[in-house]
């Protein structure tokens, strides 16, 4: 009986959905010959295929409302997953082989998989700054690419017209990037979190605007070309030498900025950023202060983005406002919330996931942003806690 | 000072600014109701647009009248974009209604992301010409270089739509329902209203109002893609907020001090940064007046 209910429902959504989808997937009018080009297949996709989501969708949800109830007995308990990362037995080994694979990647890959991984390494970067904002401190940013701008300007501009090299610039720009946080953190503090989100939007789009319009400035549409890759103490190496570099340098950012978030989540102002997106007035209340602790997650938060700017413009040696498009911030933002927000294990494979698997499955490469638009979607509904969920710090009483 | 470019800009940021008021209407009732920025909106509007150049070119190639095309194009789009707006509020917001809000607003993006790229593989990345459903009507002809014929339709739908909507709100039980769920949601369930009804009733109206605005300015500007929503959404949004997010007065007006000051801005000092001016518009209101010309501020409870 449940059996025949539940098919006499999927099957009403399947023809809903081809309905919902008939003239724009099924009919494609070519204006420049004025040919109709009718795709039936495509309605027969639909068909098969939202028959069996909306089956999944359904059992999802069952399988959600009942988790929900377990969990609602027994809070705070961890995943599987992380159980087996706090065993001592399984962690040591586990890093050991982490490190030696770490270490030996680009010896043992072709220099194309060291770029992508210097590209993946950038994005874990990034998830892990836009997560003290969105994940620590819950503020909605949608404009964190601005940052990103901000940093891989600031090394090409200032090489362009001061000559100063990577290692100058990269706390320069992470300065630049972080006072770039206070001016956009400052005058939006008092906003709730929508209207937060489409500020932020706002800002991105300002910044990419006045690149791309600004010519005398930011070199316009065209962008800045020849930026140098970084230098180690002024010894010529060649392109093969200095990827591997790269790579290196990259693996030093990334080891410590995990080593930073990890100190900031625990410290006074992690704390603080964590009780502030709880409940922001209960919060007040404790007396920590709104708008220092607002203003430095948008710093700290926009300093990595910076840094990471200038690795991008070191990498590609080449600029354009066309990489800072709002996109940008949505495949960060994708990264933070399929990963976990909160949790720096989560962010990490987040961003590998995320940057890694478009590369190698290219044959779903046009898919991407519209899976990345369904995985949004389905993770708020049947995961909003991301792949590896932050289990925050608890003491726990053991019974004598 | 040139009164008649003074009149051209005047009559272009009305039009400008009613567009917006129907894409407007919709986020405003929406967060009215639910409290959430619906992103995929401007999507909505989007995909009436298409639909309305879809139909159209069918039934032109197929050797229809021209006042049926654009009925026919006109109804198709509003049954599409009804139709789209229900299937994403039971999608992606009903199971999200007791969540956190940040929860609903990422669900919201990714929506809006979804159905641009889902509009872009299925149809064309590339700008489509969009017939000109509106035709220039003879007898205007001599005034056609202040206010088009094409301008006027625009003005007079977006009044007719407007009053429809007032009456509707104002005199019916569903926009009796529809006020007591935007003033408590838990006390209007309590004496009977079907919030999920109500809810879904308002997110096809504020689609087909969306949808409305979507095939009057495809047919003015005479050209789509896949990526119109995005900007005009943000636009509305900017006209919402200005007139107060929630109020449905306020959303028309906001939209036509929108309109008004970007005909101006950029009819008189500089049309590169037209958006950019948008949104920094958007930031000074928000820092000013959060609350809008004629929104109330809300004290928040713990």
């Amino acid at each position: 009986m449940n059996v025949r209910g539940e098919l006499k429902k999927s099957f009403q959504i399947s023809a809903w959905f081809m309905f919902l989808t008939f003239p724009i997937l099924v009919i494609r009018v070519n204006t420049v010959e004025n040919v109709i080009e009718w795709r039936w297949y495509n309605m027969a996709i639909v068909g098969v295929s939202t028959f069996l989501g909306s089956a999944l969708w359904r059992y999802l949800l069952s399988v959600k409302e009942k988790s929900q109830r377990i969990n609602a007995a027994s809070p705070g308990n961890m995943t599987s997953f992380q159980k087996a990362f706090s065993d001592k037995r399984f962690f040591y080994p586990a890093l050991f082989i982490l490190i030696g694979f770490v270490i030996s990647f680009p010896f043992l890959f072709s220099m194309y998989q060291a770029n992508i991984m210097i590209t993946a390494l950038i994005y874990v970067m990034l998830g892990l700054g836009l997560n003290i904002v969105v994940g620590l401190a819950g503020l909605l940013d949608l404009g964190y690419v601005a940052f990103y701008a901000v940093g891989a300007y600031s090394y090409g501009l200032l090489n362009f017209h001061f000559g100063l090299g990577f290692w100058t610039t990269l706390p320069i720009a992470a300065i630049l990037a972080a006072l770039a946080g206070i001016l956009l953190g400052y005058p939006v503090l008092r906003l709730r979190g929508d209207y937060l989100a489409i500020v932020t939007l706002g800002f991105g789009e300002i910044i990419r605007l006045v690149l791309e319009n600004w010519g005398e400035f930011s070199h316009g549409p065209s962008g800045i070309a020849n930026i140098p890759r970084p230098s180690l103490l002024g010894i010529d190496m060649t392109l093969t030498q200095n990827t591997i570099f790269t790579y290196f340098v990259m693996i030093g950012l990334v080891l410590f900025t995990i080593f930073v978030v990890n100190r900031l989540q625990n410290s006074r102002i992690g704390r603080a950023w964590i009780a502030l997106r709880e409940d922001e007035i209960a919060c007040q209340a404790m007396g920590i202060d709104r708008t220092r602790t607002k203003l430095t997650a948008f710093a700290l938060g926009a300093t990595w983005a910076g840094m990471g700017g200038v690795v991008f413009a070191a990498k590609t040696t080449f600029i354009n406002p066309a990489s800072f498009t709002i996109w940008e911030s949505v495949i960060i933002l994708c990264i933070v919330v399929l990963g976990g927000m909160g949790s720096i294990l989560g962010v990490i494979s987040g961003a590998l996931v995320l940057t890694l698997l478009p590369e190698y499955l290219r044959a779903f490469s046009e898919y991407r942003m519209l899976i990345f638009g369904i995985m949004l979607v389905s993770m708020m509904v049947f995961r909003p806690e991301g792949i590896i969920r932050n289990v925050r710090r608890t003491y726990t009483f053991s019974k004598e | 000072m040139d009164w008649e470019y003074f009149l051209e800009l005047l009559l272009g940021g009305l039009t400008r600014g009613s567009i917006y008021a129907l894409i407007a209407l919709g986020y405003t009732m929406v967060y009215g109701i639910i409290e959430l920025i619906n992103f995929a909106h401007g999507e909505i509007y989007m995909i009436g647009a298409f639909t309305a150049l879809i139909v159209a070119s069918v039934l032109n190639y197929a050797g229809m009248n021209h006042v049926a095309v654009a009925i026919l194009a006109m109804v198709a789009a509003i049954i599409y974009s009804c139709a789209y707006g229900f299937a994403i509020e039971k999608i992606a917001y009903k199971p999200l209604r007791n969540a956190p809000r940040l929860s609903a607003l990422i669900s919201a993006i990714g929506m809006s992301l979804f159905l641009q790229n889902y509009v872009l593989l299925a149809q064309t990345p590339d700008f489509l010409p969009f017939p000109s459903l509106i035709p220039d009507f003879d007898f205007w002809e001599p005034y056609a270089h202040i206010i088009s014929s094409q301008e006027i339709a625009i003005l007079a739908t977006t009044v007719s739509v407007m009053i429809l909507l007032t009456v509707m709100i104002k005199f019916t039980i569903i926009g009796k329902a529809m006020r007591a769920t935007a003033q408590d949601r838990i006390m209007a369930a309590l004496v009977g209203v079907d919030i999920n009804r109500v809810i879904s009733v308002t997110f096809v109206v504020g689609s087909a109002t969306a949808a409305i605005g979507g095939v009057l300015i495809a047919s003015h500007v005479g050209q789509i893609n896949f990526y119109i929503g995005f900007i005009a959404g943000i636009k509305a949004f900017v006209a919402a907020v200005l007139g107060g997010i929630g109020s449905i007065p306020g959303a028309v007006l906001g939209s036509l001090v929108l309109g008004w000051t970007e005909s101006f801005f950029t009819g008189y000092i500089s049309s590169d940064y037209e958006d950019v001016f948008a949104f920094l518009f958007l930031v000074l209101i928000l820092i000013f007046r959060p609350s809008g010309i004629l929104g109330r501020s809300e004290t928040q409870k713990v």
